[in-house]
């Protein structure tokens, strides 16, 4: 089936995944269209990472249907991964193969001939700044070396669709805007890309759309900035232990706020009102910022830790 | 709407894999099929003949080392391939986690895993032509049927890879391999007709020994490097062809059932 503009790359309905009696993702649905950056977000063991590998096959989907360029995971699998570039979480370059060789030995898997495997390696190692190490082995590169390598390799096969999961977690800020450079690079030559993060910045500056999933459910989708407006509003008031008062006549008012251990997050569009609130209950303790997406993903996810 | 197929030709981009990484090491790798044998006939020609005449295989006497040299092409297509299938495929899928990144190309697990079996037992081949090398030289596989050796060691190597396959499917730490290396292979190794003729065992144990594989691999092996292949190696190559058929199917479903989460 041809692809038209406006059917989706992904389309994910009501996907289901069960694990004997542990639900681990329950029904989730989701579109990404052509061209856009859309992300996954949610707190560990939200079930992304099960999306994901539903996405490209790897787990069999208990429920629902997913369909990749129009043609379904379960009977197209074959055709769906030829035109699919896959990042996974962690680490699964070929230690046995240097740096040239796991794109080389890469792209043989997709069928691609040595001469354009060759052609498309150099230029994968020049764009991720990798060529001075292409004979190095796997154990001589760092982690951010390593993550580049991993993306040049899910790409080797020029993919339709990227799918990334949590691409920058463990890497240190120089190697993390390093690899952002680049994905924005690719979306910018139109690549359409779907990622997973805990990022919350990087998630906002960088998905055009998101949703957020906990326990296996979307609790939010929707364009970044619109997501922050309607679920926090543009500003954010943060008071370190205040006074018990100050909850109650928040709680009276009916004003949105979040507590976050001793902290208390008030939240709100007129910021003349929030000053108002800082100088009548927390005149030093209190400060005032923008409201971000971090914040609503706590609102929708709970404050408490995920173990 | 058609569903892609199960199995394809891909499955030789991972073998080429395997024989790239080989090849990094290849000396390595040759040495052991070289050297064995040059220790194995200096050992018991000289110190095993004072103590044993002859032997006697099938009705024909001859010399401990005659005998002895051709079991030693079999027992290393079992080792090489067993070994592969079992350890090394083991470290590439659990420790190196190779698998999961392959499943996100256009391969199977099917693929996957015919090719790891196809790798053990091509593994198994340039050992068996190292050692048949070594073994010729010396003077002990002195007919042309000799070159048989290679196929009959293909043959072996997907049995024994196959074995060793089903084995890893159902293996949750790498130290449960010393269970099948000291059940099965190293009796195996012992009993099967290699070290000493079956007929020197009580019928009972005779009996058993010749249905094992590698008994049927050692047959061929020596009626290879003799001269000797006839209508009763078929049965032997058809007994190592129906353990093949039943432990690659084995293999995939364990498999399959392991790495599709």
């Amino acid at each position: 089936m041809e692809i038209t503009d406006e059917q989706p790359v992904l389309s994910v309905a009501a996907a289901h995944k069960t694990y004997g009696t542990f639900t681990a993702v329950d029904s989730v649905s989701f579109a990404v269209r052509r061209g856009e950056c859309f992300g996954l977000l949610g707190p560990n063991g939200a079930g992304k990472t099960t999306t994901i590998r539903m996405i490209y096959g790897f787990s069999p989907a208990t429920g629902g249907t997913i369909q990749v360029f129009g043609q379904d995971i379960r009977t197209g699998f074959r055709r769906i991964r030829a035109r699919l570039g896959v990042c996974q979480q962690g680490n699964t370059l070929d230690p046995d193969l240097s740096v040239l060789e796991n794109l080389l030995v890469f792209a043989s898997y997709f069928g691609i001939k040595r001469r354009e495997a060759e052609v498309r390696a150099a230029e994968l190692l020049a764009f991720f700044a990798l060529e001075a190490k292409k004979r190095f082995q796997y154990d001589e590169l760092s982690g951010g070396m390593a993550r580049r390598l991993m993306l040049a390799r899910a790409i080797i096969n020029r993919p339709d669709l990227l799918i990334l999961d949590e691409p920058t977690t463990g890497l240190d800020p120089q190697s993390r805007n390093t690899l952002w450079d680049r994905l924005l690079d690719l979306k910018r030559q139109g690549m359409t890309i779907l990622l997973t993060t805990h990022a919350m910045e990087e998630a906002e500056r960088f998905c055009d759309r998101l949703c957020i999933i906990d326990h296996g459910r979307v609790a939010a989708e929707g364009v970044p900035a619109a997501l922050v407006a309607a679920r926090a509003g543009c500003y954010a008031l943060e008071v370190e232990s205040p006074e018990e008062a100050m909850a109650e006549h928040l709680h009276e008012a009916g004003i949105r706020f979040d507590r976050s251990g001793r902290r208390l997050i008030v939240y709100g569009d007129d910021k003349a009102a929030l000053i108002a609130l800082r100088e009548r209950f927390c005149a030093e303790a209190g400060f005032i910022r923008a409201a971000t997406l971090e914040d609503v993903f706590l609102r929708l996810t709970g404050r408490e830790l995920r173990e | 709407m058609i569903t892609d197929a199960r199995f394809s030709w891909l499955f030789l981009a991972v073998w080429r894999r395997n024989l790239r990484v080989y090849r990094r090491i290849w000396v390595i790798n040759f040495l052991p099929p070289m050297l064995e044998p040059l220790f194995y006939l200096l050992a018991f020609g000289l110190g095993f003949s004072g103590l044993i005449s002859e032997v006697v295989w099938h009705g024909r006497a001859m010399s401990y080392t005659d005998f002895f040299a051709p079991s030693m092409l079999a027992a290393t297509v079992m080792w090489q391939a067993f070994l592969e299938t079992s350890y090394s495929s083991f470290v590439r899928m659990f420790y190196q986690k190779t698998y999961d990144s392959l499943l996100a190309t256009p391969l199977t697990v099917d693929e996957i895993i015919v090719a790891e079996i196809v790798w053990g037992a091509t593994r198994a081949v340039i050992a068996a032509a190292a050692m048949l090398a070594v073994v010729a030289a010396l003077g002990y596989a002195p007919s042309w049927q000799a070159l048989a050796v290679l196929p009959i060691a293909f043959l072996g190597g997907l049995t024994f890879g196959a074995m060793g396959m089903a084995f890893t499917s159902v293996t949750s730490s790498i130290d449960m391999f010393n269970i099948p290396v000291f059940l099965v292979i190293t009796p195996m190794f012992l009993f099967s007709g290699t070290f000493f003729p079956l007929t020197g065992l009580p019928a009972w144990a005779a009996g058993l020994a010749s249905t094992l594989p590698l008994y049927h691999l050692a047959e061929l092996t020596r009626s290879a490097c003799l001269g000797l292949l006839g209508p009763a190696s078929l049965g032997s190559a058809a007994v190592l062809a129906a353990f093949a058929a039943v432990f690659i199917p084995l293999s995939l479903v364990g498999m399959r059932r392991r790495l599709v989460k």
